[in-house]
């Protein structure tokens, strides 16, 4: 399981579906996909020994951020035909821009390798210890109260926005 | 640790509100909300181990690590008379129970992660914290519904999302070095690695969101339109006290409490607060838009406040907060002005009003004390938080930037002066004759407002001892 190469698949389609869930012009699609990077980047962090990482991006990314997105997508009215032209035309735009993107850091990185920074001591074996359950509800236990907010936030927004006034829809 | 309730109250009270057994109406929420801000507001006044055995040990059932020293206590108190003041103004201008009842929880749900930002001491919660007052504000911008406040939110959006990823990328940063998250091995860390390339790209990606977060110059892009094109209630809440919490209180926080000073830092944070001050200040004197003038008026004092900070002394620290504190209650009195405006007489372009002083007696007082205040005029708040931040410069031998901070007081005067010339004084303007004064509730926390600015400078002495001096021990 701790080959590398299983690493460096799993971010080679990490990179590839974000670049698909930020180009598509149909967001619904894009929402699916981008539940698909939050998956593939659990399974990566699992790997990696996060699992309290990967349990955090499973849990909210993949599935509850998901769900809310592509319900609050399917209440907006999908695009006509002339809006569909106009969307495919950025894409290829925004196709550019990214392998632009992609160069530029690439070539950033090649620079900073070339300059020999010394680079601070990692630290190692960071909580290597501690078990999963202990971490969150423990050591963690403030975020979480920030995330129900977070989500109820979301709920929130959905209702607020997407949500039709009876009264104005009588008028 | 009764500090929980903090955050805890108003996340049950979103809960409680929204069960499904019954519905509760606009109007309760907003006296229970309003209910709420009061307590908060005087638990300021209530020392930090006086609690009562009952409520510590419900709340240590939670087991929430919140550390609370003076500077939290004193963001509590600034967040409570600001939310109050907007929960005032929503019960004055909103109609809709429905929409009331909307902001209300929205609000809570802001409350609860302002209060909670203002207790953890964790570079990685304090993102967390962020992240629930970014969204709750993004929600309430876009609240109207109309295609200004959906721009308005979609601007503020992709510039909070911006400054996110700088954020969340310093943290990652700073985890990978340190082995931790909290502001101890963060600081310890920092004490040892702080010159590092490194570490010094985590801070300035960390600085470089907090000022998009907080308007400074040149990140403000968002400020002006936000400020504008929210409704009235929420014109009072972000201006009043979210930018302020999200960039300025953090920024100090994480110096004060975890990175400490260098020259690099100081230098970064006196230019970028000296661009903000003057050009802020010229930018209001050319706007006409009522709001407007207030956005760039708040880009303009919120470099005051980090100048006063960048003085990198404990001095400095005290008239930063100072100024934080008197910044928010005389800027969210002018906001309550502007919407007093906006309720009466339903324009926002200042050329179009005129001689308004006769017909809204209450609001054309309120709004010239709180530009006095603003500009730095004794002996109201301003005056005297505005001379600890010169003295504060003076003392660290940056008598430029000193200089720049008292010349900018009439850029200040100046723009305050022909806002004040064209709303409220000279000839009434033609199909002005039947307005009135705006309703109670909004000319209740008007004089509430004005009344915490007139007493702050007249009890200037006992304020600095009791309220300062506790804040930021000398």
């Amino acid at each position: 399981m701790d080959s590398i190469y299983i690493h460096i698949i799993l971010l080679a389609l990490i990179i590839i579906s974000s670049i698909f869930a930020v180009s598509y012009a149909r967001v619904i699609r894009g929402a699916i996909i981008l539940g698909i990077v939050s998956m593939l980047v659990s399974i990566s962090l699992f790997l990696l020994s996060c699992p309290l990482a990967g349990i955090f991006e499973l849990s909210v990314c993949s599935g509850l951020i998901t769900v809310i997105f592509i319900s609050v997508i399917s209440l907006t009215l999908p695009p006509d035909e002339k809006q569909r032209k106009v969307n495919s035309v950025s894409m290829m735009k925004k196709m550019v821009l990214l392998v632009l993107l992609v160069l530029v850091c690439g070539f950033s990185l090649y620079m900073l390798d070339s300059k020999n920074i010394t680079f601070v001591p990692l630290m190692q074996n960071v909580q290597e210890s501690i078990d999963t359950r202990d971490n969150i509800w423990n050591l963690r236990h403030v975020d979480l109260i920030g995330q129900a907010l977070i989500l109820l936030t979301g709920l929130f927004a959905v209702v607020v926005l997407f949500k039709k006034d009876k009264n104005k829809d009588k008028k | 640790m009764s500090f929980s309730l903090a955050v805890l109250i108003p996340l049950f009270l979103v809960l409680f509100f929204n069960l499904p057994f019954y519905k509760i109406s606009g109007k309760i929420a907003v006296f229970i909300a309003s209910l709420f801000c009061i307590v908060q507001a005087f638990s300021f006044f209530i020392p930090a181990d006086a609690s009562c055995p009952a409520i510590q040990s419900l709340v240590s059932y939670f087991m929430l690590d919140f550390q609370c020293d003076g500077i939290s206590r004193l963001m509590l108190l600034t967040s409570a008379i600001v939310a109050f003041s907007a929960i005032l103004v929503l019960y004055a201008t909103e109609e809709s129970d429905r929409k009331q009842f909307n902001f209300i929880n929205l609000i809570l749900l802001s409350l609860a992660g302002m209060n909670g930002l203002f207790f953890v001491r964790d570079v990685f919660s304090i993102y967390v914290f962020i992240e629930v007052i970014s969204a709750t504000s993004c929600i309430l911008i876009a609240i109207n519904k109309d295609k200004n406040s959906l721009e308005a939110s979609f601007k503020y959006l992709i510039m909070s999302s911006v400054a996110t990823v700088m954020m969340l990328a310093s943290v990652a940063i700073l985890f990978l070095v340190a082995g931790g998250t909290d502001f101890v091995t963060v600081s310890n860390m920092y004490q040892q690695y702080g010159g590092n390339i490194l570490v010094m790209s985590a801070v300035v990606l960390f600085i470089a969101g907090l000022f998009i977060k907080g308007g400074i110059m040149p990140f403000h892009g968002w400020l002006p339109d936000t400020y504008s094109a929210g409704s009235a209630p929420v014109s009072v809440y972000i201006p009043g006290i979210v930018t302020k919490t999200l960039g300025i209180y953090t920024l100090i926080r994480l110096f004060y409490s975890v990175f400490g000073f260098n020259t690099a830092i100081q230098s970064i944070l006196l230019i970028f607060a000296s661009i903000s001050i003057v050009f802020g200040a010229f930018a209001a004197i050319n706007q006409n838009n009522f709001k407007r003038m207030l956005a760039y008026s708040s880009i303009s004092q919120v470099g005051y406040i980090v100048l006063g900070f960048g003085a990198g002394t404990t001095f400095g620290v005290a008239a930063a907060i100072f100024h934080l504190f008197n910044h928010s209650v005389f800027k969210s009195l002018l906001f309550v002005n502007s919407a007093a405006l906006e309720k009466q007489v339903n324009i926002s372009d200042m050329s179009e009003m005129g001689g308004l002083a006769s017909k809204m007696p209450v609001t054309s007082t309120t709004s010239v004390i709180a530009f006095l205040s603003t500009a730095g005029i004794p002996p109201l708040s301003g005056f005297w938080s505005k001379l600890m931040i010169i003295l504060a410069l003076w003392t660290a031998d940056l008598k430029v930037y000193a200089v720049i901070a008292i010349l900018a007081s009439i850029l200040t005067m100046t723009y305050f002066l022909i806002m004040q010339k064209k709303v409220f004084f000279g000839r009434l303007k033609e199909g002005f004759e039947n307005v009135k004064e705006a309703p109670l509730a909004i000319t209740f926390v008007s004089i509430l407002l004005c009344a915490i600015t007139v007493v702050v400078g007249l009890l200037f002495p006992f304020v600095l001892n009791g309220l300062i001096n506790s804040a930021v021990s000398f």
